[in-house]
């Protein structure tokens, strides 16, 4: 009804200003003043346009004829260091521009190796976390010489709109397994970046994060309970920036819900969906900080955990705080990071039949701290807790038996080179039935184009 | 109801009428920020993402800068994988498209100069080196008038309502960079053909301007931190062919170019290698009045 008018009132306005005057001749000066006017924006315009492309052309002209003036003076000076520079000073070097583009328009490759050396005082490589009906890959190297998963990843803009990403996976015994495989718009208005394929969740801090760019070894302990150490699956995320000089990004995600803790592709298809809002800042130049709200729902049906069966929904809350220090934000010599999560769950559905509503508890707290270039160390403990699930299920893996399962970590590394890295880590395992102590001695290394990393 | 009327035409036509708003530009050094501000004046509205006394290779892609590529007209970098660590990803998060590598709001200053120690083959066995040539261009003064007027043009480009602005502005620094230039290249006479030690091949184009001639690098390899026995080394090296002084960027680990300083009996000397990097270093004008003034200091003078 408002908006009618207005719009009503708005027309007849529009309609009044482009009726025609009626006093004639001073409308023909009118209208003779207009089309001048119309005529000097126009030719103005037009000059405008021109100089612009004169300003370019002679830009263009001075740069190539300063290359040639260089070309021919630079020899002389690199070769006699006494000649003179005040010759040179007004005619700077200049060339064709070069290019970054990786391999032309190849791809750029990339690959990471790893292996391991592992001593432990009970077995590895068959871990099972208390009161945890687990999935994903959650097993510590086994013992002795090992090598680690072999990741080759090949990126490269796709065109003017998508740029292309995918990382191949090779186990262990020759298996290959897309880890991930995605597009991504480059081109969207408004900030927003859509991303479809197959790709690691956006939830909570390191869920993103390529387990080679991982702080520690391996994923925190609520990460392996809860989220197989990493959570990745095909499905489709949106992510929004806040038009705002403050960091504040939203993201929403539908996955396929083929991975845990999601099972069976359940409802279509779309068995699993997320949402995460992240804001982060500088508090001055040397300190820094990311927090993230995240929330993941997953349906399951037949969830195998080792034989035992799970159907129903699994919902998970993770509140993330991580902190960066380096002295003026200088990275280069000494660097700290904190990073900390605490999760909420909850299962509720059916467990080889027997029903089960049981809420789940973990966090971990961790920080990596650069002492000199290249050398690190690292402390990380981490925590679990799970309701008693009830005397029906008191048999069952679900039952912690009492246990309250939590690991601490400590780490020494050194990277002898930017792509490459020596790391000893030590752990003190007691999330599952066996205490553990772990010791691995890994490498790491990167070969292929520069990677970036995420904060 | 009229005056409802009124008021939304007059805030219609104030955003026609609006002159077009300030080109917002994300630099990623100082240096760059600078002369963008030399270039664009007024016009333009500046944000730095490092300091002087960063290295432009180790900066993390934090949420600050995310935030502020995410509304910027053009990004002005260094290029020739300088920033390969962080750029790209904060374009990316930013979702901004109009950062994308190969658009008009992608500048890098390497673009409109020619790279030095462009390496004949490329492996990493030969530490981090950059493929594409040496990125520091900024430590030649001269490198500035190709640079700004390729930045004059990119600005008109993406900002054609002030071009002739950004014309005559950068014709007015070239003037004022050149004598400049004359005085600097006078000052710096004393330290043509003066022998150095550098801790980070950072340098070339400091000492192809000056007359500079480097003995040796502190690093093995580009970007591989001395081991002891590499320092021994060095020392042999100092001691056949000694240098006047060894020089380091601001952000650098001083402990090296300390070692050997001690050793060889000769002047450590830290210099700006940015606007910020050291407190004489305040604008463009007086990074390389203080990086002359401090390499004369390391002669004596």
């Amino acid at each position: 009804m408002h908006f009618s008018t207005y719009a009503a009132s708005a027309f007849a306005a529009a309609a009044l200003l482009s009726t025609p005057a009626h006093a004639q001749g001073a409308d023909d000066i009118a209208a003779l003043r207009r089309d001048m006017e119309t005529l000097r924006q126009d030719y103005e315009a037009r000059v405008s346009d021109l100089e612009a492309r004169l300003a370019q052309a002679e830009a263009d002209a001075a740069a190539a004829r300063q290359a040639a003036e260089r070309a021919s003076q630079i020899d002389v000076v690199e070769g006699d260091p006494s000649a003179p520079v005040l010759s040179e000073a007004t005619t700077p070097a200049s060339s064709a521009s070069p290019v970054q583009s990786a391999n032309l328009f190849n791809p750029g490759i990339s690959v990471v190796l790893n292996g391991f050396v592992t001593a432990a005082s009970e077995e590895t490589g068959a871990e099972r976390i208390a009161g945890i009906a687990s999935g994903g890959e959650i097993e510590n190297p086994p013992l002795g010489l090992s090598l680690g998963e072999s990741e080759i990843s090949l990126s490269a803009n796709i065109d003017p709109y998508f740029y292309g990403f995918m990382v191949a996976a090779l186990g262990n015994s020759g298996e290959i397994g897309i880890e991930e495989a995605y597009i991504q718009s480059t081109n969207l208005p408004a900030n927003l970046t859509f991303t479809a394929g197959r790709f690691f969740s956006g939830i909570g801090y390191s869920n993103e994060t390529h387990a080679h760019n991982w702080a520690f070894s391996d994923a925190a302990l609520p990460y392996r309970a809860f989220l197989g150490s990493q959570l990745g699956d095909d499905g489709v995320q949106l992510v929004w920036l806040a038009p705002i000089d403050f960091y504040l990004l939203f993201g929403a995600e539908a996955f396929r819900g083929e991975s845990y803790p999601a099972a069976g592709a359940q409802n279509d298809g779309v068995g699993a969906y997320s949402a995460f809002v992240r804001t982060g800042g500088d508090i001055d130049v040397s300190n820094s900080y990311l927090a993230s709200v995240s929330y993941l729902h997953t349906r399951a049906l037949d969830r195998d955990s080792d034989g035992d069966l799970f159907s129903g929904d699994t919902e998970l809350l993770i509140g993330s705080l991580t902190y960066k220090w380096a002295p003026n934000g200088n990275r280069l010599n000494r660097n700290f990071t904190a990073a900390g999560e605490v999760f909420f769950g909850n299962e509720d559905g059916t467990f080889n039949g027997i029903p089960v509503d049981q809420d789940r508890f973990g966090w971990y707290a961790q920080g990596v701290y650069q002492w000199m270039p290249r050398w690190r160390v690292g402390l990380r403990y981490a925590a679990l807790g799970s309701d008693d699930p009830g005397a029906p299920l008191a048999g069952t893996a679900l039952n912690d038996l009492g246990i309250d399962p939590f690991t601490a970590t400590a780490l020494l590394e050194v990277d002898p080179s930017e792509f490459s890295r020596l790391r000893l880590q030590f752990s003190r395992d007691e999330s599952g039935f066996d205490p553990n102590d772990i010791l691995t001695l890994q490498y790491t290394v990167i070969y292929g184009v520069h990677g970036a990393h995420r904060y | 109801m009229n005056k409802f009327i009124i008021c939304c035409a007059a805030l219609f036509a104030g955003a026609l009428a609006n002159p077009a708003h300030a080109l917002n530009v994300f630099a990623c050094e100082p240096e760059w920020a600078a002369l963008a501000t030399e270039i664009g004046g007024d016009h333009v509205s500046v944000y730095t993402a490092t300091t002087g006394g960063q290295d432009p290779h180790l900066v993390q892609a934090r949420p600050s800068l995310i935030a502020r590529a995410r509304s910027a007209d053009i990004r002005v970098c260094t290029g020739a994988e300088l920033e390969v660590a962080w750029i790209n990803l904060i374009v990316q998060q930013s979702g901004n498209a109009r950062l994308q590598a190969g658009r008009p709001g992608a500048f890098d200053a390497t673009s409109a100069v020619r790279l030095l120690e462009r390496p004949a083959s490329v492996d990493r066995a030969q530490g981090d080196i950059h493929a594409i040539g040496n990125p520091h261009v900024q430590a030649d003064p001269r490198n500035m008038i190709p640079i700004s007027r390729a930045m004059a043009a990119r600005f008109a480009q993406i900002d054609p309502a002030n071009a002739q602005t950004y014309t005559s502005r950068q014709a007015d620094f070239e003037r004022r960079w050149n004598l400049a230039l004359v005085n600097w290249t006078r000052r710096a006479a004393p330290l043509r053909g003066v022998r150095i030690a550098v801790q980070h091949r950072s340098w070339p184009y400091l000492e192809n301007w000056l007359g500079l001639v480097q003995v040796i690098p502190l690093e093995p390899q580009v970007g591989v931190p001395p081991s002891s026995g590499y320092l021994a080394q060095v020392m042999q090296t100092l001691r056949t062919t000694p240098a006047r002084f060894v020089i380091r960027a601001a952000y650098e680990d001083s402990r090296p170019s300390e070692f050997i300083a001690q050793r060889a009996n000769i002047p450590a000397v830290l210099l700006p290698f940015t606007i910020g990097g050291t407190p004489g270093a305040m604008d463009l004008f007086s990074l390389y009045d203080d990086t002359i003034t401090r390499l004369l200091a390391g002669l004596g003078q």
